[in-house]
């Protein structure tokens, strides 16, 4: 077979390269890290308004609810970026493993009355071993046939739990947290702020252990197997291990945050099963930006937050206009499926790349003056 | 028909694939009659210099045929213009059957050279309505060269033809590659130097992305020394014309 | 035995859905590489155009000649719509499949929100004409006479489909730009043209589906056509892109094991072990879709 390339449609590339690091920063990596951890950490502590963004003060329990989801959702959008970004899987499974999470948490809270640390470890557990098994069948082949693969395991995952042949999963209903055996901090409106900090964390763990990975030696494996897999292959690695490696974690990770939202939901639906629901993961990723540090938090805490307040206002801000388009804007999902379509055409790299490519467009803009 | 100037151009051509530079300002012009052969070790590039000629990768610098810019035109639009191809790999449609991946490559109604494909290749009409990938290999080129000569056309490209086939095989190849160049210019990849020293023409020769030699064929496989400088064979090409079989696999550098 | 010949012919129904979603699917992502998650959303554009034409079009209805206009119109605004994404959406990203992929997926969740934005996200009860109404005896098994509408409109659309590819010049071209379509341009042809055909085509096929499974479901959502594109996935997947046959047999297996597996043993159940199937076949065989479309084209 031939190689073929279009000439035209692959010279743009060169702009969507990442920047190089600028020389003159001489603040320490790790400073923007900590510093963003510490600002969400103590942001319960401030009483400030913001108008327009929040309708309550920053620490009122609506605003902290709405920002936790914000995180678990960052975080969980950062575990799918291990596989996509970093080593350039397209899984449309992720849902499964949060939901394993989920679902197993509460089974085991509901069933067998385990606490919640218990839970959450055996959990985190299993949702770990499912991925590890059915990457390991997943993985065996390639590309569009693997996304195939992973998305009819976790349609089948989704039936099941929809269908609930055994009675335990609650079918269409879902399951609720059984409040009696999660610590008294985690229940009622007023302990949000536990809950919030409890989704910081995991936004925190979740970020560091892609970070860390993607540093180390085996994260520099991931970069070759995504530059190009055969050429990793030729070298005399076999990519296998190193794929399954960040399945598993990214199954493991997504588990861990199926936790979380377990309790800062206060229970589950099928909805986090199903396709559409990595979908949106995979919208969140690309949105911010694949691959890179910040991409998958902030696309996942923007479109989180952006479907909230859309439902939120349930079209009422487009009431003035007229029926036909005020009916579609009341969508959350129309409206950003459409942005979305737009962002891919007019912004392929993600907000991330964007600083990155309005420097670019000075700079030639500049030169044209010159 | 423009006044008598190269047929096809090449000038400074670059490819970068994956980051490696693999053309490195490629520049020849091709004649208007006759072979051009274009020469080389395995991986200096030949078979990536026919592709940018083609439009078939990325790549920067200026193609013209016949005197005209097709540097930006789309594979298909510079294809249409007059040029067979044959590549490496043959591009046989293994699915379709023999008369069907001839029927797709017809261009103009009413110029298709049937009668010189099966003059050439008895074999194709009799195997019509076989799926081509149940062909030999050596049928498969035949096939592949046959559906490059069916449409009236200006160039041939034909990318190393006698690749990988059994001796008896490379023979018939040859012939039907030196019967081909007598009706219509050909420029040839070819690793087996009998088959080049036959055709005669001119010698392009490529190293590391570069042109580093042209001029006639016949003068540079003359000059042993020149030979194993350029193309790193140890021994000159076998005895001329007709006789290609022995001199297939010797002297080349392994894959 | 009525109850075998039952499941036979209720499967053979819902594999010939399939085979409408999974056809035009395949002649997409063989010929284009493009992983069409918006074929859900032509498959509903054709049950809601189905259903608003038997309402409110002047001479369509929801009997006779006028659910036969209604249907025309329905498959038209899936055949419409194709066309236009096809234009519009994947053309200027040709040679990007991944941003190819990830705008259909931005389509598949806009358009069923749009659609529930217009008609609400109830069901709707889709029209269901006499003609396909009650039961047939078949062998001594009462048959739903719209499963056998089903399997006449997948053999109509085999048919149509293999004439298109053995007696048109661009069924030849299709056929050889699944299996390389760079040398399809190679040897002087403008593939792209046929993308727009393909995917005007599985348009069509897939707003058929829309409208014939309104009938089969008696109603229609905004969300019918993400479960159905799925499995048609697994069909793909299983019967590989290179040929119709393929599709076909994929189709009516994968349907079968489901509804035989469904009935003999606790429902959902058959849908979990189509999921089985697939993963013995990608495991134990090479071919299709698995073989020839590997990472190089996504990743």
């Amino acid at each position: 077979m031939i190689t073929e390339t279009e000439p035209r449609a692959t010279a743009p590339d060169d702009d969507t390269a990442p920047p190089a690091p600028s020389a003159r920063r001489r603040i320490p990596r790790w400073a923007g890290p900590v510093a963003v951890l510490v600002v969400l950490a103590t942001l319960p502590f401030s009483t400030l308004t913001v108008p327009g963004l929040f309708e309550g003060a920053l620490n009122s329990p609506a605003t902290l609810h709405l920002l936790a989801f914000c995180l678990v959702f960052g975080g969980l959008a950062t575990s799918y970026d291990l596989l996509y970004g970093r080593v350039g899987l397209l899984s449309f499974g992720h849902a499964l493993y949060f939901a394993c999470g989920a679902y197993t948490a509460a089974l085991l809270m509901r069933m067998l009355e385990l606490p919640l640390l218990w839970a959450a470890l055996v959990s985190v557990l299993a949702g770990t071993l499912l991925s590890l098994l059915l990457g390991a069948v997943a993985l065996r082949v390639n590309g569009i046939a693997m996304a195939m693969v992973t998305l009819a395991f976790a349609q089948a995952g989704s039936i099941l739990v929809a269908r609930d042949p055994g009675r335990v999963t609650g079918g269409e209903e879902g399951l609720s947290l059984d409040t009696a055996v999660v610590p008294d901090a985690f229940v009622g409106v007023m302990n949000t702020v536990n809950l919030y900090w409890a989704a910081v964390a995991y936004a925190a763990v979740a970020t560091v252990v892609v970070w860390w990975l993607s540093a180390s030696p085996v994260g520099r494996v991931w970069q070759g197997i995504r530059a190009n897999e055969q050429r990793v292959a030729v070298l005399g690695v076999n990519p296998y291990p190193y794929k399954l490696a960040a399945f598993t974690v990214g199954g493991g990770l997504a588990s861990l945050g199926g936790v979380v939202y377990l309790l800062v939901t206060g229970g589950v639906t099928p909805t986090i099963t199903t396709a559409e629901f990595t979908l949106t993961l995979l919208v969140m990723v690309a949105l911010g930006g694949a691959g890179s540090r910040w991409g998958a938090v902030l696309g996942a805490g923007l479109y989180t937050y952006a479907e909230h307040r859309l439902r939120q206002s349930g079209g009422e801000a487009f009431s003035a206009l007229p029926d036909w388009i005020a009916a579609p804007l009341s969508q959350p999902l129309f409206i950003l499926g459409t942005l979305f379509v737009l962002m891919v055409f007019f912004f392929p790299g993600g907000l991330t790349a964007l600083p990155g490519r309005v420097r670019s467009a000075l700079r030639d803009r500049r030169t044209a003056h010159e | 028909m423009t006044a008598a100037g190269p047929l096809l151009e090449a000038a400074d051509l670059n490819v970068w694939i994956e980051g490696s530079h693999i053309l490195q300002g490629v520049t020849f012009a091709m004649p208007e009659r006759g072979v051009t052969s274009l020469l080389g070790r395995n991986g200096v590039g030949k078979t990536t210099t026919v592709k940018a000629v083609l439009g078939l990768v990325p790549r920067t610098g200026r193609v013209a045929f016949d005197g005209v810019d097709i540097t930006a035109e789309p594979t298909h639009a510079i294809v249409t213009r007059g040029i067979g191809y044959v590549p490496e790999e043959r591009g046989v449609f293994a699915a379709l059957t023999v008369a069907e991946n001839l029927r797709i490559a017809e261009r103009r109604p009413g110029t298709h050279r049937y009668d010189l494909v099966h003059e050439l290749f008895p074999e194709l009409e009799k195997r019509r309505e076989q799926p081509a990938g149940t062909l030999s290999g050596g049928q498969q080129q035949m096939l592949a060269i046959g559906r490059a000569l069916l449409n009236d056309n200006r160039l041939l490209i034909v990318d190393e033809p006698t690749k990988g086939l059994a001796p008896r095989i490379v023979r018939e190849v040859a012939d039907a590659v030196a019967r081909a160049a007598e009706e219509v210019p050909v420029l040839l990849v070819e690793q087996n130097l009998s088959l080049v020293r036959r055709v005669g023409g001119a010698a392009v020769v490529l190293d590391a992305g570069r042109v580093v030699h042209t001029g006639p064929a016949p003068d540079l496989l003359d000059d042993a020394d020149r030979v194993r400088e350029l193309l790193g064979v140890s021994r000159a090409a076998a005895p001329a014309a007709g006789t290609a079989a022995p001199a297939d696999t010797e002297g080349r550098p392994t894959a | 035995m009525s109850t075998v010949v039952l499941l036979i012919v209720t499967g053979l129904g819902l594999g010939a859905l399939y085979f409408l979603i999974a056809s035009g699917l395949s002649l997409i992502f063989g010929l284009m590489d493009v992983l069409n998650f918006a074929h859900g959303a032509f498959l509903a554009l054709g049950a809601y155009g189905t259903w608003w034409a038997a309402n409110f079009l002047p001479g369509a209805g929801p009997d006779g000649a006028g659910f036969l206009l209604a249907l025309v119109f329905g498959v038209a605004a899936g055949t419409l719509a194709a066309t236009l994404v096809e234009l519009c959406v994947i053309r200027p990203l040709y040679g990007r499949h991944r941003e190819q992929i990830l705008a259909t997926v931005g389509l598949s969740l806009a358009t069923p929100a749009l659609l529930q934005a217009v008609w609400g996200a109830d069901p709707l009860t889709f029209p269901k004409p006499d003609l396909v109404r009650g039961t047939v005896e078949v062998l001594g098994a009462n048959i739903p006479r719209d499963r056998l509408l089903l399997i006449l409109a997948a053999v109509a659309l085999f048919t149509a489909l293999w004439l298109f590819n053995s007696r048109t010049r661009y069924g030849l071209i299709v056929r050889a730009g699944v299996q390389d379509r760079a040398m399809v341009t190679a040897l002087g042809i403008d593939v792209r043209k046929s993308f727009t055909l393909v995917f005007a085509i599985g348009g069509a096929a897939a707003a058929l589906a829309g409208a014939l499974g309104g009938l089969y479901y008696g109603v229609v959502t905004p969300t019918q056509g993400m479960s159905l594109l799925i499995f048609a996935f697994i069909v793909v997947v299983i019967g590989g892109t290179t040929s119709l046959t393929g599709c076909a047999i994929a189709s009516v297996t994968v349907a079968l094991v489901q509804q035989f597996a469904n009935y003999y043993t606790v429902a959902g159940l058959g849908d979990i072990a189509v999921v089985i199937v697939l993963a013995l076949v990608l495991l134990t065989r090479q071919g299709g879709l698995a073989a020839k479309k590997s990472a190089e084209r996504v990743a």
